[in-house]
């Protein structure tokens, strides 16, 4: 069974608001899917849906082939959650927390305890393990919520704007682990505004806008989507008449900035071969060629802005 | 491992009830409530009913410290849980909503038992004698998961807000107190009172714990914890039942 997520026609109102219309999509067993969208979008309503803490008002939701609403105990014992807000028990300590959690998962105490050292010891919580909650910083509680998350190894992660707020040592931490993750086989479903994150990680993209799914793929072929035209950097060892470069099968337009050549193009591929095959004729060796892909940010506008593309 | 299964559940119901005590009632204010409620209604008593025989007194007194410490934190756990965004974390967890009723009732009857104890071993201080030692061991935790049932009830209206649900819990409490036979002897009300009374799970408690220590009572002992059992049994599925619809508008 290759999705571990999957979902229908997912829907939840409140009162005259459609927070989350119809969605449908799927998650594939060992991708990072990333799930964007502005504030509002509808994004931690979904995941709420997703994880069984609230029921929807229409539509189906899958995971690992069990119906959350049919199935939902033997659903939430495969997938961890990192929720959009801190809820480990502050009056606890950490490793009480962590107890807990292996109880809750069915865990007996000898795994619970190899498991909670180990978590506690990756993410640099492991000397304060007897400290309660309440005294921990943001950085520390979403490093601690992450390891109960993870407490049962759990091979589904949810998570929820997990490095919001955060330092770029916790981030840089937690993005490390995830990527960790994923190499050893979990499949994770990540919610965030922060593009380079998604970037970075995802595997594929789904982007949600006003409770609707504006498009889903993998983020480079999201980027070129929105961008029809590309733009190529090209620089050689002497110089060359723009009209030539102009003239070449796949350039659009070629203008010269400093000691490049910027070129456009609608086929980067084509343009390439063109570009490579020019520089062997007339001897022009090519110093740098780099790509210049339109960035996830501008996708991400141009999708959730006002104007449709 | 089936997860889903009863018995799993009812093990994850327990760690459930095990951090209900240490987050909840092993707290200062609340256990100084615990030690000093028996107390101070020792003195109410005792400086109030010099007319009651003692040990009519006294079944009264060891009912309402088991009604009230029962019922005192429970109601006010889920919406304390929703507001600290806890709750998110258990609906998120492979645990029924049955469970988590569960676990908290089971936290409710430990501590009920417990303060209930340090009553019976007050009275039994004063010299009154135990004559039924068993009867009153059978009825107590029988008691216990009515009035526990009782508090989670109570905690049903979907609020965050724990002092609206105090507030209400003490309003439905303290009537209940005036029908159970606690403060006028069931012989003595007039038949409307009586039928209010055997309404009461509270009356039917009262009545054993009279008959351990002074060997009256109203009704037979079966009856007594027959009723106290049918009420446990009927309002913990109603518990149950109504936590699972009221749950979604929580989060
Ligand atoms: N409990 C609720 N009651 C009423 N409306 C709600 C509730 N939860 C969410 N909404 C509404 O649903 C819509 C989607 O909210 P949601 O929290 O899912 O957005 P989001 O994409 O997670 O936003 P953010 O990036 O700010 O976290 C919003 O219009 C919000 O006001
Ligand atoms: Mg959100």
């Amino acid at each position: 069974m290759p999705n571990v997520i999957e979902v229908e026609n997912l829907t939840k109102t409140f009162g005259a608001v459609t927070a989350v219309d119809r969605v449908s999509f799927h998650v594939r067993r060992g991708e990072i899917f990333g799930f964007l969208g502005p504030n509002g979008a509808g994004k931690t309503t979904t995941t709420r849906m997703l994880t069984g803490v609230v029921p929807m008002d229409g539509g189906s939701v899958r995971i690992f082939g069990h119906d959350i609403l049919k199935e939902p105990v033997q659903a939430k014992q495969r997938f961890g959650v990192v929720p959009e807000t801190s809820n480990a028990y502050v009056e606890l300590t950490a490793w009480q927390n962590l107890m807990l959690m292996g109880d809750l998962y069915g865990l007996d105490r000898t795994r619970a305890e190899r498991r909670s050292r180990d978590l506690l010891e990756t993410l640099g919580l492991y000397g304060r393990r007897d400290q309660k909650v309440q005294g921990y910083s943001k950085g520390m509680k979403q490093r601690l919520i992450l390891a109960m998350a993870l407490i049962h190894e759990p091979e589904l992660l949810f998570l929820d704007e997990p490095t919001s707020g955060l330092d770029v040592q916790s981030t840089q931490m937690i993005l490390v682990l995830l990527r960790d993750l994923n190499t050893d086989g979990t499949t994770i479903f990540l919610t965030t505004h922060n593009m380079e994150e998604a970037n970075r990680l995802c595997d594929r993209i789904g982007i949600i806008r006003a409770g609707k799914i504006v498009a889903i793929d993998a983020p480079e072929r999201l980027k070129t989507a929105i961008d029809r035209l590309h733009r190529l950097e090209v620089s050689f060892d002497r110089p060359v008449s723009a009209d030539a470069l102009a003239g070449l099968d796949g350039v659009v337009k070629a203008d010269r900035t400093g000691d490049k050549w910027r070129i456009v193009t609608e086929d980067p591929d084509l343009a390439i071969r063109s570009l490579v095959a020019f520089s062997a004729d007339c001897g022009a060796a090519i110093l740098t060629l780099n790509t210049l892909a339109p960035s996830l940010d501008e996708a991400f506008l141009r999708l959730t802005g006002e104007e449709r593309p | 491992m089936n997860p889903a299964a009863y018995g799993e559940q009812a093990r994850r119901a327990w760690a459930i009830a095990r951090k209900d005590i240490r987050v909840y009632y092993l707290k200062g204010p609340v256990l100084i409530f615990g030690i000093f409620m028996p107390v101070f209604l020792f003195l109410a008593f005792f400086l109030g009913g010099r007319d009651l025989p003692l040990a009519f007194l006294l079944s009264g007194l060891v009912g309402m410290t088991l009604f009230f410490t029962a019922t005192a934190v429970s109601p006010a756990i889920f919406p304390w849980e929703g507001q600290a965004r806890t709750l998110e974390r258990l609906a998120a967890s492979p645990v029924t909503i049955e469970a988590i009723v569960l676990g908290d009732m089971i936290a409710s009857v430990l501590f009920g038992i417990g303060v209930t104890a340090v009553t019976i071993l007050i009275a039994i201080g004063l010299g009154l004698p135990l004559l039924h030692g068993i009867v009153l061991g059978v009825s107590i935790p029988i008691a216990a998961c009515c009035f526990s049932a009782i508090g989670m009830l109570l905690a049903v209206p979907p609020t965050n807000v724990p002092s609206n649900i105090m507030m209400l819990s003490t309003l439905l409490k303290f009537p209940l107190v005036f029908i159970s036979g606690i403060f006028v002897p069931l012989e003595q009300m007039p038949a409307w009172g009586l039928m209010l009374a055997v309404c009461s799970p509270l009356t039917y408690f009262t009545d054993v714990v009279r008959y351990a220590f002074s060997g009256a009572h109203h009704f037979p002992v079966m009856v007594d914890i027959a009723a106290l059992a049918l009420f446990a049994l009927v309002f913990t599925a109603a518990a149950m039942r109504l936590h699972r619809r009221s749950m979604p508008r929580r989060m």
